[in-house]
């Protein structure tokens, strides 16, 4: 589902009432339960990985350091705040430096720790890290890749020809606040990617349109996706689970809505998937072949359009001004379909779907969607939102023009 | 060297002497600028601040209440050019035009019209910056920049027209601050009084000092970068366009090569004038003013250098990762140097707490935490999980609330006797001080649990287990802005009234500035001290 966001429920009170009613609310119960009650993470989630395992052992280390010099070093000031007073009756002293070989050597003893803290204590362990975080092809089971798009990931996994989009799931109506949140808002997805537990998966990121970034905190990892770019990085994961994450750079408006859902599974039980998902993937390829009726279509249409396109275009096919232009009652959606020759019209509602418009958020679906996908949600757009233009595009259309 | 000549006493026979408004617009006096650039600072101050509580309000809870996400990621770009380019840079800028001059012993800044202009840019920069606000409520436009203040190109090449006001408010503030930092060298390098040495110079000019040839090296990197990305989004060109055969990334490496440098451009000057008020609350003589002095050197080369450290998660060669994490914890040297010479300074003093006092001791403390941080954040893997989440946000409101804002406080309050004559509030200054800095931490501290929990920064809603930390940062954040509005009155009341100030307001200043009467004459050292 997406994000566009509802006006405040019309519930007789006004929004701004409410907000203060709970924020008072909130404060209270913060103030009297206190930490205790709370579910409050001091420190990194659980590793998984192994590299999710060196770097929180490194962050602890770290903070074992910084946390030293933090106390002594204020300790020692505020031992001169108070022994070293006006009201005290302490009398100035005049020095501006060091005097002599002993005082010379004091003052730089503290400058020698932090050298060894920073390129020792620090400096060897994160060196040692840095070589294993960007070892990405050495023992390499397998390849996933990730392609970041406004606001959804694509997973790929090329050695078994899958490959799907992953979005939001968390109904727009808990977003909103009119329905209970559940335990896991915002980090729940329509379809989660699947990968072996133990295997060393490559991640090959890259991205459609802006940068967005792959995290998830339990595998210690996090990565740019950039479009014209291919970045790696590994998660070789220990622990069958479900894990979650966030895109990390801001993306655009639904930035804080497109999660990462990972399910970590045995072998077998990853291999039955992958073998499930190439059944469906053939059987969506030959739906592909023969002739759908518009009704079938138009049906189709709608979820792909949920699923793809709504975010901008919204539910309703109004848009969002000046952004994102509407479609109900649009020129290129109510304009010709294909030309005499049955060819691509440059400028027209078949080119914009699958090419996209350079210089807008509007990206080219060409290789995101399917056949079917690009057919239906075409029909769907040309009938609906008030549009009745009431023709049709195959799925071997498409293909064909592919 | 210095100017030998100097104007005799003058008492402006026919001096053309405008009054009221005018008299604001035509003013070449470095004290009426000065008094401009802080005013101007003080009111974008509660802008920025607005516009952040705003965003605070929204993150008091999970779900959407008060804000779209669009109008939400156009808050905390805005809130951070005008926290940065309009309340910040310009405080410093004003205190370099009161004091530099009083410091050095020069009758005025060295280029006095240059530095009228280069104040009268700000207002319309911080106009184009913020008028897409309200042209968006009349229907025109989406609003304002909405990619953060970073520009991240492909993000900013798609954006509306608020991008574009963006970048041309950041070449009027570029050449403001340009123009600025101009008038400071030359004033520094030709205008001292006979005898003052370089290595005489106070601390706060030779802070200055650094930070003016930071601008001059800077900026203009930054200009050219938002200038290939208004091409790019006007002209057809590919500089951040890979399907043009450019590269995102290429846009990351020119902002933060001016980005980086930034943050020393704005803590220099900060770091330049607490050694004054620690050395005049001890009522000693400050600790290694040459070590201060290199160390204030050498941060302002290494700052060139270090630039890749905020984006070690775009990817890049094993070697200029470990180049750009060594590169940057080498900075932790000379940030010693200075915290060691600041707690030497107060060692074996006779300490009293007024509030500038108190405001310098809290900066150090509370920077210490933004350095410490720092020092980790450098590391590579480390940096993979906090980079982009809320504990940057929390290190860099400690390097630059705690450093930056408060380091000005401190400065404002060492200086208003000098500017106004009079005394503030002592007990209204305390006031403010401990609301501050409780509520601050109480603003920042729980947001760095925050992001090692995996909250990623701006981000207009969150999942549950993110919850009672953000109900905790925006209490504390509405405690932080409502008690600066004690500072507000604090400072009006002090420009209004009150107990006379000495020209040395404090017992243990020592300086050229605390010479001249408080306030001092419209035109001061117009005969040069001459400094033995």
């Amino acid at each position: 589902m997406t994000c566009r966001i509802l006006q405040p429920r019309a519930t007789g009170h006004s929004p701004v009432a409410a907000f203060v009613r709970r924020a008072l609310s909130t404060v209270v119960a913060v103030a009297l339960a206190g930490p205790a009650a709370a579910e409050m993470r001091f420190n990194f989630p659980e590793p998984v990985t192994p590299l999710a395992r060196e770097t929180l052992a490194i962050h602890n280390e770290f903070m074992l350091i910084i946390t030293t010099l933090f106390v002594v070093v204020f300790a020692i000031m505020i031992y001169s705040m108070v022994r070293h007073r006006k009201s005290a009756g302490h009398p100035p002293a005049r020095f501006t430096g060091p005097r002599g070989a002993l005082q010379w050597f004091w003052a730089l003893v503290p400058f020698a720790i932090l050298l060894f803290i920073d390129f020792v204590l620090m400096g060897i362990p994160a060196v040692q890290a840095i070589i294993s975080m960007e070892d990405t092809k050495t023992r390499a089971d397998m390849v996933l890749k990730v392609t970041g798009m406004q606001w959804k990931w694509q997973y790929e996994y090329p050695d078994s020809g899958i490959k799907f989009i992953s979005t939001l799931s968390t109904p727009r109506e808990q977003i909103s606040n009119a329905d209970a949140k559940g335990e896991h808002y915002l980090l729940e997805v329509d379809k989660p990617v699947v990968l072996p537990v133990g295997k060393k998966v490559r991640v090959l990121l890259t991205s459609t349109d802006v940068i967005h970034t792959w995290w998830v905190p339990q595998f210690g990892v996090k990565r740019d996706a950039i479009p014209g770019f291919l970045r790696e990085t590994w998660v070789q994961i220990e622990k069958p689970g479900i894990y979650r994450g966030q895109c990390a750079e801001l993306c655009g408006k639904d930035h804080g809505f497109m999660p990462v859902v990972v399910h970590a599974v045995p072998e077998e039980e990853y291999l039955a998937w992958v073998e499930q998902q190439k059944l469906a993937a053939s059987a969506a390829a030959g739906s592909a072949e023969r002739a759908w009726s518009r009704d079938e279509l138009v049906a189709e249409g709608k979820k792909t359009y949920d699923k793809v396109c709504v975010a901008c275009h919204q539910a309703d096919g109004q848009g969002l001004a000046p952004a994102f232009p509407p479609l109900a009652a649009s020129k290129v959606v109510n304009g010709p379909l294909l030309d005499m020759n049955g060819k691509v019209i440059p400028g027209s509602h078949v080119d914009r779907v699958m090419n996209g418009k350079a210089g807008t958020a509007m990206q080219a679906f060409r290789e995101t969607l399917s056949d079917v996908e690009l057919a239906s949600v075409i029909t769907y757009e040309r009938n609906a939102f008030g549009n009745k233009m009431g023709d049709m595009i195959q799925p071997a259309q498409i293909k064909a023009l592919r | 060297m210095s100017i030998a000549t100097t104007h005799p006493a003058d008492p402006h026979p026919g001096h053309y002497q405008p009054a009221g408004l005018l008299r604001w617009l035509t003013t070449t006096n470095h004290k009426d600028i000065g008094t401009m650039y802080l005013t101007f600072a003080l009111v974008m101050f509660f802008v920025g601040g607005a516009m952040i509580l705003a965003v605070r309000a929204e993150l008091f809870s999970p779900g959407l209440q008060l804000m779209q996400p669009e109008f939400f990621n156009q808050l905390i770009g805005i809130h951070a050019l005008v926290m940065i380019f309009a309340a910040l840079m310009p405080a410093a800028t004003g205190f370099a035009n009161w004091m530099i001059p009083l410091m050095i012993g020069a009758p005025d800044m060295a280029l006095p019209r240059l530095n009228n202009w280069g104040f009268w840019l700000l207002p319309p920069a911080a106009i184009l910056l913020t008028l897409p606000f309200v042209l968006a409520l009349f229907g025109i436009g989406d609003g304002a920049l909405a990619t953060g203040w970073t520009f991240y190109a492909p993000l900013s090449v798609q954006g509306g027209m608020g991008i574009d006001f963006a970048i041309l408010a950041v070449h009027i503030l570029g050449i403001s601050s340009i123009m600025g930092s101009i008038n400071i060298i030359v004033t520094i390098f030709n205008m001292r009084a006979p005898g003052m040495t370089m290595m005489k110079l106070p601390l706060f000019a030779w802070g200055w000092l650094i930070t003016a040839f930071l601008l001059i090296a800077t900026l203009p990197v930054l200009a050219g970068a938002v200038t290939m990305l208004l091409t790019d989004r006007h002209f057809g060109t590919h500089f951040f366009n890979a399907a043009g055969g450019g590269d995102p990334i290429l846009f990351q490496h020119l902002f933060w090569f001016f980005g980086h440098p930034e943050v020393y451009i704005l803590l220099l000057p900060v770091w330049g004038l607490i050694p004054h008020v620690l050395a005049t609350f001890s009522r000693k003589p400050n600790y290694g003013y040459t070590a201060q002095v290199y160390a204030f050197i050498a941060i302002g080369i290494l700052s060139v250098v270090v630039w890749a450290h905020h984006f070690f998660t775009a990817g890049m060669p094993i070697p200029a990762l470990i180049y750009f994490m060594f590169s940057t914890m080498a900075i932790s040297v000379p940030l010693a140097v200075l915290f060691f010479c600041w707690i030497a300074t107060m060692w074996k003093g006779a300490m009293s707490f007024e509030t500038p006092m108190l405001f310098a001791v809290g900066f150090i403390v509370l920077f210490g935490i933004a350095g410490l941080t720092g020092l980790i954040l450098a590391d590579v893997a480390a940096d993979a999980q906090y980079h982009h989440s809320y504990f940057v946000v929390a290190h860099f409101h400690y390097a630059l609330f705690a450093g930056g804002i408060m380091g000005v406080m401190t400065g404002v309050y060492y200086w208003l006797p000098k500017w106004t004559g009079h005394m503030y509030s002592e007990t209204l200054g305390k006031w403010h001080f401990w609301l501050t800095v409780v509520s601050f931490n109480l603003t920042f501290m729980p947001q760095f649990f925050l992001g090692l929990a995996g909250m990623p920064r701006r981000i207009p809603d969150y999942a549950l287990q993110f919850a009672e930390f953000n109900a905790i940062s925006t209490v504390g954040a509405f405690v932080l802005g409502l008690s600066q509005l004690l500072f507000a009155w604090n400072v009006w009341s002090c420009v209004r009234g009150g107990p006379k100030a000495e020209g040395r307001a404090w017992e243990g200043a020592e300086g050229l500035e605390w010479e001249l009467s408080s306030p001092p004459p419209h035109h001061s050292w117009e005969t040069q001290p001459v400094i033995k």
